[in-house]
């Protein structure tokens, strides 16, 4: 690596440092726009009790829940986790940990952690179990319980362009929570589908900014489909 | 009569305004959108960063990167804008969608709703739905009246974990139109064929019954 260029050349550089005991920010939604390769590294590297924050856990198989086959994640932080058996069968036994939290708050735990606030008042949780034993001050008369930021040792994205200096374009609705995902990781690691020299990306145009990219790799993608839905020609 | 899934959603979907931004719920809710009133348009908001949801792709068209809240291949509507999940729940939060419709386990008197956690049971998790209670004015629950078993679902108190305090106004069952407020159960329509009297017997909490209960129309 030299200057700003951030490209690496293997997947095992790429996670170098991460280290049992981590906290790993995820991007992706349910399995579109996730950073499959990266997980698949973490896998092979075997890390243990892993702290990993991420909207979802994959599915058996496939995405994040690779990483529960050799329960190698001690707790998730997620909104939604009901695609995967694995994982209710290690959070039913009491070997995985579950923290469930509004999707909202989840992107904006991201966000905040990224942008330097340690904390935000929403009103989402209030008077719910997500609420229970946090902070309550109102404004204009409405309750609105205090939320911490979350910040990763390591941030795992996925997103479909990138120059060489990390500036990255996203495609559809594969941007989900990779964008706050990269922001908020001490190392940051993002993978691609193409790198291109600088210059070639209109600036006007970038969704993540390359200043949050500190490790940049060109991969291939299966991109899995959870749920197929089509319609026959002609049918709106 | 109860009404079926889709007249369900054909009654919700009366609800509708020209120029709303919709967001639609799992289950019943999706259904809403095949009833867009004519001559009226609306945009969906789906909260994984799509506002401006079209139909399902064809075969040749479905395309991985392009998926809604449900994890199912959707394609984009012309006019369409697609953003990150933090912009999605600003949206949300903020109070922009002007249109929240949802599925519930439970609604009591108070305007509390319990949809996402049955414990010991179902672990799912709440996904988007806390958000979309606290940050959304104009809330529909859609729900059957009573359980399979033939338990009320509209509560003096919710018995399942809350999903949102204080946050729901209306409320459309298989059996009838209700309104929250005051504390009360306030019925507004019944499903065609459906008697007053059984909607009484199938609401536990305290329900206020006019003298004269119109028939849904659709």
């Amino acid at each position: 690596m030299s200057g700003f260029d951030k490209v690496v050349n293997s997947y095992e550089e790429a996670m170098a440092g991460l280290e049992d005991g981590m906290t790993i920010i995820a991007g992706g939604f349910g399995l579109c726009g996730i950073p499959e390769n990266l997980i698949n590294e973490i896998k092979r590297k075997g890390t243990k009790n892993l702290t990993v924050v991420s909207n979802n856990a994959g599915v058996d198989g496939f995405g994040l829940g690779v990483l529960l086959e050799d329960q190698q994640i001690k707790k998730m932080v997620s909104s939604y986790v009901g695609e995967n058996k694995l994982l209710m069968e290690q959070l039913l036994d009491g070997r995985l940990e579950v923290e469930l939290t509004p999707q909202g708050t989840l992107a904006e735990k991201m966000r905040a952690g990224g942008a330097g606030i340690p904390a935000f008042f929403t009103a989402t949780g209030y008077g719910t179990e997500v609420g229970k034993g946090k902070e309550v001050r109102e404004y204009d008369g409405r309750p609105y319980i205090l939320e911490e930021s979350i910040k990763g040792d390591f941030a795992i994205v996925k997103a479909w362009k990138a120059d060489r200096y990390g500036n990255a374009i996203y495609r559809h609705t594969a941007m989900n929570f990779n964008p706050m995902a990269a922001t908020a990781g001490k190392i940051t690691v993002m993978e691609v589908e193409e790198i291109v020299e600088p210059g070639e990306l209109d600036p006007s145009q970038i969704h993540t900014p390359g200043i949050y990219v500190h490790r940049l790799i060109k991969g291939t993608f299966e991109k899995r489909i959870e749920q197929r839905t089509v319609r026959t020609e002609g049918e709106a | 009569m109860a009404l079926t899934r889709e007249q369900l959603a054909k009654r919700v979907a009366r609800e509708l305004q020209d120029g709303y931004y919709v967001n639609l719920g799992i289950g019943i809710p999706t259904l809403v959108a095949n009833y867009v009133p004519k001559g009226i348009e609306v945009m969906l908001q789906s909260e994984n960063g799509l506002l401006g949801m079209g139909p399902f792709p064809t075969e040749e068209t479905v395309d991985a990167d392009m998926i809604n809240a449900g994890k199912q291949t959707v394609t984009a509507a012309t006019g369409a804008s697609i953003f990150s999940s933090a912009e999605s729940f600003a949206m949300i939060r903020g109070g922009h969608v002007d249109l929240t419709v949802l599925g519930a386990f439970e609604v009591d008197v108070e305007g509390n709703i319990a949809s996402y956690l049955i414990p010991g049971k179902l672990i799912k998790g709440m996904g988007g739905a806390m958000d979309l209670v606290a940050g959304a004015d104009n809330i529909i629950v859609t729900m059957t009246h009573a359980s399979k078993d033939g338990e009320s679902k509209l509560l003096t108190k919710c018995s399942l974990p809350l999903t949102g305090a204080a946050c729901i106004k209306k409320v459309v069952t298989d059996l009838a139109f209700i309104e929250i407020a005051d504390g009360k159960f306030w019925l507004r329509e019944r499903a065609p064929g459906v008697s007053v009297e059984e909607i009484v017997a199938k609401t536990a909490g305290e329900l206020v019954v006019p003298d004269h209960v119109p028939e849904m129309q659709f």
